[in-house]
């Protein structure tokens, strides 16, 4: 068996709404190796956390259709049966989510919710995985786990809760750990905390990991390959180090500049991609990007252009970024004459 | 915790003043004289006087009042009129029945309308969803005592499956005890099955959109565990708030049914009282329903705690 974990080939999600059908991801394909850590990044709406979702079919599966494959260790996930699911989900595959403060059950101690999750997947008596679920705690770096264990959520900070969802979710050893925004809800100096553990844990598990962002410094910090989405689309993906020294595709380039830099002059503006995300519902022609690029030709506006390989193992989405390389890319452009304009 | 239910023992003290004067006043206000209803209409005005002497009715209202409720708080409810025994022990001697009956109504109604309640939810805006929010649209709707009629009708009269009325004291048998009260438990608890299904219905829905259900399946828990282990709980609080709520309207609205089906609980002891314009008994008798009102929604607070760890008490 090759080293390559997870495969997403060709996703579609569509979700069946009242107002008819909205497809929230169109085409994704990328891929996990073990140990690996692959960053899913983009804006609010863009698909990353319902393509998270359809790995484990977390989704609502009576309003949702999938198209493509998903396959986990070469067979595909989208055609499990649900008892084949249930066996992947917390055992294979582990999943973090967003907000720790409404993501554990209220009315069970932290214990018994890791009990429960290696009870499931794990041939030990109730004695044993108590002792692991205290062990777990402990190698999350919470304090005094023995205390911990048998407290309920809401007697626990924030920061200590996330760390009781990775433990939950790293009990059963999985191979692979989809962490959805794990740190967005989180304070600076906790989010910190959590990366470096969820960094570490990574390594001493040997897992691969999708980490599910729309902040680019998580990226830096953590990835070694990016993928970016937007629009329910993958636009580009590279290793980190090419997507923060050469970024191809104009929407990349536009999320970089737009961070704020803490050396330099402080009275300069911050770049902002003009515009607004359409909904799914007025998905543009061609590029879906283009109505908010400043490169956008009549070409984009009418041709969808495909997602294409360049150089090793760069994928871009975008008819004109050879020429945008050569131009510099965005802020080099007309952009930064309206800017003068308007200041 | 101790300290908890002193203090909410405590608050029923004015709870009882306010009902007390309530009472009080309502049966003063309403005409009607007691003595001329005990005496019969033959009665001669100089008997009906006497009477009115005996009883004590021609005293200053207020004076009246601070008698009465002297005793009460002393717990004597005073002596009935027309019965001529005490208020406490005639209101015991009825309470059985209707204790029996709205216990019994409460239980059908609960096991009938959670497991109800969830399935509508687990199944939302299926045809089976639909047709429970039917029935128990239907169950609200439907006045308990044409239920009632329609009972007797279908199963006792034509069917004759069950005793059509009447009933029969627990040391008769169990059986026998039952037989008699599952018609009236049914016309009683109806509305409180339907109300129970619906919050059922709705509180599971707020809760399997919890993010906390999404991390139970992702963990890989059953479906089945996920609605009675990681759901069902979280739910349980509205309901059991509705729960509370109901079984106190069951002891203190039986009257209706307990005259549909001849049963000699509390409900008919105010009726006859109303009747016979039986101060001392229909004023001891809402009061006590009243205390009993205040204690299920002590006892309820309570189990909330038990359900509930973020609402236990005595915790830090």
């Amino acid at each position: 068996m090759s080293d390559l974990l997870l495969e997403v080939k060709n996703l579609k999600v569509h979700f069946d709404t009242e107002n008819g059908r909205v497809t929230a991801v169109d085409d994704v394909s990328f891929s996990v190796k073990q140990g690996e850590t692959v960053g899913v990044v983009g804006e609010s709406g863009c698909g990353k956390s319902v393509t998270a979702e359809s790995i484990l079919r977390l989704l609502d599966e009576k309003h949702t259709n999938y198209e493509g494959n998903i396959f986990f260790q070469e067979k595909d996930i989208l055609r499990f049966r649900y008892s084949e699911l249930q066996k992947l989900r917390g055992n294979d595959i582990s999943m973090i989510f967003q907000d720790p403060m409404s993501s554990l059950n209220p009315v069970y101690t932290v214990g018994n919710q890791i009990v429960e999750a290696l009870l499931l997947h794990q041939n030990l008596t109730k004695k044993e995985a108590e002792e692991k679920a205290v062990d777990m705690l402990r190698l999350t770096g919470i304090p005094l786990p023995e205390k911990r264990v048998n407290e309920y959520p809401h007697e626990l900070s924030g920061g200590m809760r996330q760390r009781v969802m990775i433990a939950m979710a790293l009990s059963c050893k999985p191979k692979l750990l989809i962490a959805d925004e794990p740190t967005t809800a989180l304070d600076v100096t906790i989010q910190s905390q959590i990366l470096d553990l969820i960094k570490d844990l990574k390594d001493e598990f040997n897992m691969g990991t999708i980490m599910i962002t729309h902040d680019l410094g998580v990226v830096a910090e953590v990835c070694t390959k990016v993928v970016v989405m937007y629009l329910g689309q993958v636009i580009e993906e590279a290793s980190v180090e090419s997507i923060f020294s050469s970024p191809l595709h104009p929407y990349t380039q536009g999320l970089l500049k737009s961070i704020p830099h803490i050396e330099g002059p402080r009275d300069e503006k911050l770049y902002v991609i003009e515009g607004k995300v359409p909904t799914l519902n007025q998905i543009p022609a061609g590029c879906r990007f283009a109505p908010r690029c400043e490169f956008a030709t009549d070409l984009c506006r009418t041709e969808k252009p495909q997602l294409d390989s360049y150089e090793n193992d760069r994928k871009v989405r975008c008819w004109h970024f050879k020429e945008i390389q050569e131009k510099g890319g965005v802020m080099n452009g007309n952009r930064n004459e309206s800017d003068k304009v308007r200041s | 915790m101790k300290g908890y239910i002193l203090r909410r023992l405590l608050s029923l003290i004015p709870v009882l003043f306010v009902v007390a004067v309530v009472v009080f006043l309502l049966m003063h206000i309403t005409p009607g004289d007691p003595a001329a209803v005990i005496l019969g209409p033959e009665a001669s005005p100089d008997e009906i006087a006497e009477l009115r002497e005996n009883l004590g009715l021609n005293r200053p209202v207020t004076e009246q009042f601070v008698s009465w409720f002297g005793g009460v708080l002393q717990g004597d409810l005073g002596n009935s009129i027309f019965m001529k025994q005490p208020v406490l022990q005639a209101f015991f001697e009825h309470l059985g029945p209707t204790l029996s009956l709205a216990i019994m109504a409460q239980i059908l109604a609960i096991v009938v309308a959670i497991p109800l309640g969830i399935l509508a939810a687990k199944f939302r805006g299926s045809f089976l969803d639909q047709t429970f929010m039917g029935i128990s649209l239907l169950g609200i709707s439907i006045p308990s005592f044409l239920l009632g009629l329609f009972l007797i009708l279908l199963v006792g009269v034509e069917l004759k499956w069950l005793p059509v009325a009447g009933y029969k004291p627990l040391n008769d048998g169990l059986w026998n005890h039952i037989k008699y009260l599952i018609l009236p438990a049914i016309a009683l608890g109806s509305m409180q099955a339907a109300l129970i299904a619906r919050m059922t219905r709705s509180s599971m829905l707020d809760v399997l959109n919890a993010n906390y259900i999404k991390t139970a399946r992702s963990k890989g828990v059953k479906e089945s565990f996920i609605v009675i282990k990681h759901t069902l709980r979280n739910a349980f609080i509205p309901i059991l708030t509705i729960i509370g709520h109901t079984f106190g309207t069951l002891v203190a609205g039986a009257a209706v049914v307990e005259t549909v089906f001849n049963i000699p609980g509390i409900g008919q002891l105010i009726i006859n009282s109303v009747e016979r314009r039986d101060f001392a008994v229909i004023q001891g008798s809402v009061l006590l329903i009243a205390v009993s009102y205040v204690l299920i929604n002590l006892v309820i607070d309570l189990l909330y705690g038990v359900i509930d760890p973020r609402v236990r008490l005595g915790r830090k």
